[in-house]
């Protein structure tokens, strides 16, 4: 393992900027997002959790796909920028890590989508282990460590000093890259007696031993016909809050915009709470609130985990626990609908 | 608190029993006592009811749907909410006769996001005593000034009456209405350009949930034009910075002069967005162009921009003290 | 910069009136009046139909000042719009303004019928004031200017 001082981190972002896209959690007005390096961006290593996940990064709000220009009779098709440039996002946590995995089964299997794979593929991932988890956090439930967050390389910030480790070979890669700026620790007492702490603090979180068992493929109708959905859908406003802060949500919409010379066609995310998600000429599928609000939680706790070797599509941020406007999440559907054994 | 919400339940109980009511839209209980949600209630499930400092949510909204359906519902309203309840009877989205309003005493209530920014981590419960708010936390308990974490909407507070109600719970607290435009005309001082990049940096952060549009009790539109495929600007990102800078604009324009300051809009925004600067913009040019309007105050006043005088001053004149 | 000023032609939408100020541009065309070729005429039935979405969606579409022309107040065809259209466009202007866009670039002004030589007046000082603006760039919207 290696360390670095807290006040040296300057020198290894700008260093590592030189040659990648350095992401990392970022300060502006009052919320800490990621987003890309300069050397004016005030970096908050410190937020448990950025408002937006870090699925941004991989699998931006809007990706522009093709470009149609039309010159009178004429139509040339202008290829989209791919995504080419090496990236490095920095300071993930142990939650969000997980979400790339999840993210991975829904756009690199069976059909990949070629700018997903590619940002994947360019990127570097280094984790930091949650030293203070809140109130929210339901990593355990999901069997997800955030004492210990893999990725390339996990770190760990402990007395003023960044522990480093590598994972992977990309991580061992980006390792030999930066090594001058690091000291050599043999030591791991340190970052050893803060993954027990976090452990234990994990331990006492109201969420962590949420059960789940209920939530099986062979449940599916009993779930779905469960007359709880009402009441627990009644406050939902429809927005897409809880969709847009999460880090497994993967539904995008392809849309076109008329530009002054053409079309522009783009993909952006789009939310299983809007009015008009997957509307076709009938009309939307899932007409009622409530059809979208279980739409989304069984996409997550059945739909997603049938598919999947019942993997389930959450990784227990507790981003939508802490963001909904009316307070409904996740969390409240698991508690509501697995009381019934 | 714990008094004014065990007077709320025996109400809805009576209420309900005697048949006055047939159900009743109020706050349910969460895990923390932060995360309390708008609900119904009969009398099944009215031992789940909660009136706290986290009850921030206005439950007007939910009455356009609400007050359609059969037999009458009680609700709970804030002083504050009572305007939107106004302004919704005003332009004929809800149904008075359906409806028995009990307005709520309020003392202001907390922002889980500023308790959050103030440095308190892992709130796990909460209560007030006096003037402060005892937390407890999973790293222990804290305590801090109410005031200081407080909604933005209560810091700037209209006013603590019910400007319409059937029955009242609690007492009328006496309250001088807090100075609403100190930020606004902050940011008129600034130049041009300096206004311009603190909005570009605020509304940069839009991430087109449209939370504030759907909570919005002026924002009751059947079929909204951002949702509009055909309007072409119906995209669900900001995919150019434009975007953000119509979408913000068009939603503050669509409720301008009935918007009653609220402030469920900036109370729900991921981002914290300050959205009620741009409400209040509006709001507080209209007063000073056309003459003091509260929108929901009553349910008669003509809104400024429904009327007009032969007088009125020009539109270059805007920023002029006293128009021509 | 000069330089760049002197070689920059701006667009500008004007909304004109049905009824005033469309036939005040009329008035200017056959009494040989000119105005810049810059100005893109829309007409609209009443000053009051201006949705300020228009307005926006001008700006996005590539214009640098957007105007709008109307009958003078008194004078509505429908006897009220325009009043309406004053005090929508002042509040409109206003917030505008507040979100940093430049004052100039909106404008509204009272144009009859009769006054073909007011609207060939209000265009060129319109274009000039545009132009020594300068480009749109508050409110553009890149996708368009590509």
């Amino acid at each position: 393992m290696m360390k670095i001082s807290l006040k040296n981190l300057p020198e290894l972002y700008s260093f590592i900027a030189k040659k990648n896209d350095l992401y990392l959690p970022i300060f502006k007005a009052g919320q800490v997002d990621f987003a890309k390096w300069d050397k004016d961006a005030i970096v908050d290593l410190n937020k448990l959790k950025t408002t937006k996940s870090a699925k941004d990064v991989f699998f931006p709000q809007s990706q522009d796909l093709v470009r149609f220009e039309v010159d009178g009779k004429k139509i040339s098709i202008d290829e989209p920028i791919m995504p080419t440039n090496k990236q490095v996002i920095f300071g993930v946590k142990a939650c969000d890590n997980r979400s790339f995995e999840l993210l991975d089964m829904a756009f690199v299997e069976d059909y990949p989508d070629t700018f997903y794979e590619m940002r994947r593929a360019n990127t570097t991932i280094v984790t930091l282990a949650c030293a203070k988890p809140d109130e929210a956090c339901f990593c355990k439930a999901y069997g997800i460590d955030a004492a210990d967050p893999k990725g390339d390389v996990s770190t760990w910030i402990v007395d003023g000093y960044l522990h480093w480790m590598p994972n992977t070979d990309k991580g061992i890669e980006l390792t030999t890259e930066v090594k001058d700026f690091f000291e050599l620790d043999m030591d791991n007492s340190a970052v050893e007696n803060q993954q027990s702490e976090i452990r234990a603090i994990i331990d006492r979180l109201p969420y962590s031993n949420i059960d789940l068992s209920k939530f099986t493929p062979d449940k599916l109708l009993e779930l779905f016909n469960s007359p709880k959905w009402k009441a627990l859908s009644e406050a939902c406003l429809g927005c897409g809050t809880c969709t847009f802060v999460c880090p497994t949500c993967q539904c995008y919409d392809v849309k076109d915009f008329k530009t002054k010379t053409g079309v522009q066609r783009f993909k952006c995310w789009d939310s299983c709470m809007f009015a008009d998600f997957t509307k076709c000429a009938h009309g939307n599928t899932r007409p009622s609130q409530m059809q979208r609000y279980r739409q989304r939680f069984m996409h997550k706790l059945v739909y997603f985990p049938s598919n999947h070797d019942g993997v389930y599509s959450c990784v227990g941020c507790g981003r939508c626990v802490q963001k909904c406007p009316q307070m409904l999440n996740i969390v409240k559907v698991i508690k509501t609908l697995g009381e019934d054994k | 608190m714990q008094e004014i919400m065990k007077q709320a339940k025996l109400k809805a109980e009576e209420l309900l029993t005697k048949g006055v009511v047939n159900r009743v839209i109020g706050w349910t209980e969460g895990d923390f006592s932060y995360d309390c949600s708008p609900a119904t209630f009969t009398l099944d499930n009215l031992d789940k009811f909660v009136y706290t400092e986290f009850c921030g949510a206005n439950l007007s909204k939910y009455l356009i749907e609400e007050s359609k359906k059969e037999g009458k519902i009680l609700v709970f309203l804030k002083p504050c909410d009572t305007y939107s309840f106004n302004q919704l009877i005003q332009e004929h989205r809800i149904k008075r006769e359906n409806i028995y309003v009990v307005g709520i005493e309020c003392r202001g209530k907390v922002d889980i996001d500023k308790l959050r920014a103030f440095g308190i981590d892992g709130v796990l419960g909460c209560k007030t005593e006096g003037d402060k708010l005892i937390c407890d936390t999973i790293y222990g308990e804290k305590t801090v000034d109410k005031v200081d974490v407080m909604l933005e909407k209560c810091l700037s507070c209209k006013g603590k009456k019910h400007v319409v109600y059937d029955e009242l719970i609690g007492e009328e607290v006496v309250e001088e209405p807090k100075d609403r435009f100190g930020m606004v005309a902050q940011l008129e001082a600034m130049t041009e350009d300096e206004r311009y990049k603190f909005w570009q940096n605020e509304l940069s952060k839009c991430i087109r949930c449209n939370a504030c549009r759907n909570v919005c009790p002026a924002c009751s539109c059947v079929h909204c034009v951002f949702d509009n495929p055909d309007s072409n600007i119906a995209s669900k990102a900001n995919t150019d910075r434009f975007e953000e800078k119509l979408y913000h604009i068009i939603r503050a324009w669509h409720v301008a002069g009935r918007c009653t300051d609220c402030g469920e809009c900036s109370r729900v925004c991921p981002q914290g967005i300050p959205l009620h600067l741009i409400n209040r913009k509006f709001i507080k040019d209209m007063n000073e162009f056309y003459g003091e309007y509260q929108a929901g105050e009553d349910t008669e006043t003509k809104a400024p921009l429904n009327s007009y005088t032969f007088g009125d001053r020009e539109p270059h004149e805007f920023d002029t003290k006293e128009g021509k | 910069m000069q330089v760049e000023n002197k070689t920059f032609k701006p667009t500008i939408v004007a909304f004109c009136c049905n009824w005033c100020s469309y036939a005040g541009a009329d008035l200017a065309g056959s009494a040989r009046l000119s105005y810049p070729a810059e100005v893109k005429i829309i007409r609209i039935p009443c000053s009051c139909r201006l949705n300020p979405m228009f307005i926006l969606k001008a700006f996005q579409r590539g214009a640098d000042g957007v105007i709008l022309c109307g009958c003078h107040p008194g004078d509505c065809h429908y006897t009220t719009g325009n009043y309406y259209a004053r005090r929508r466009m002042t509040t409109l202007f206003s917030m505008l303004n507040y979100l940093g866009i430049e004052k100039e670039r909106t404008r509204v002004e009272w144009v009859s019928a009769a006054e073909g030589a007011k609207f060939s007046a209000v265009m060129n000082d319109f274009v000039a004031t545009i132009t020594a603006l300068g480009e749109n760039k508050k409110l553009e919207d890149l996708r368009c200017k590509k």
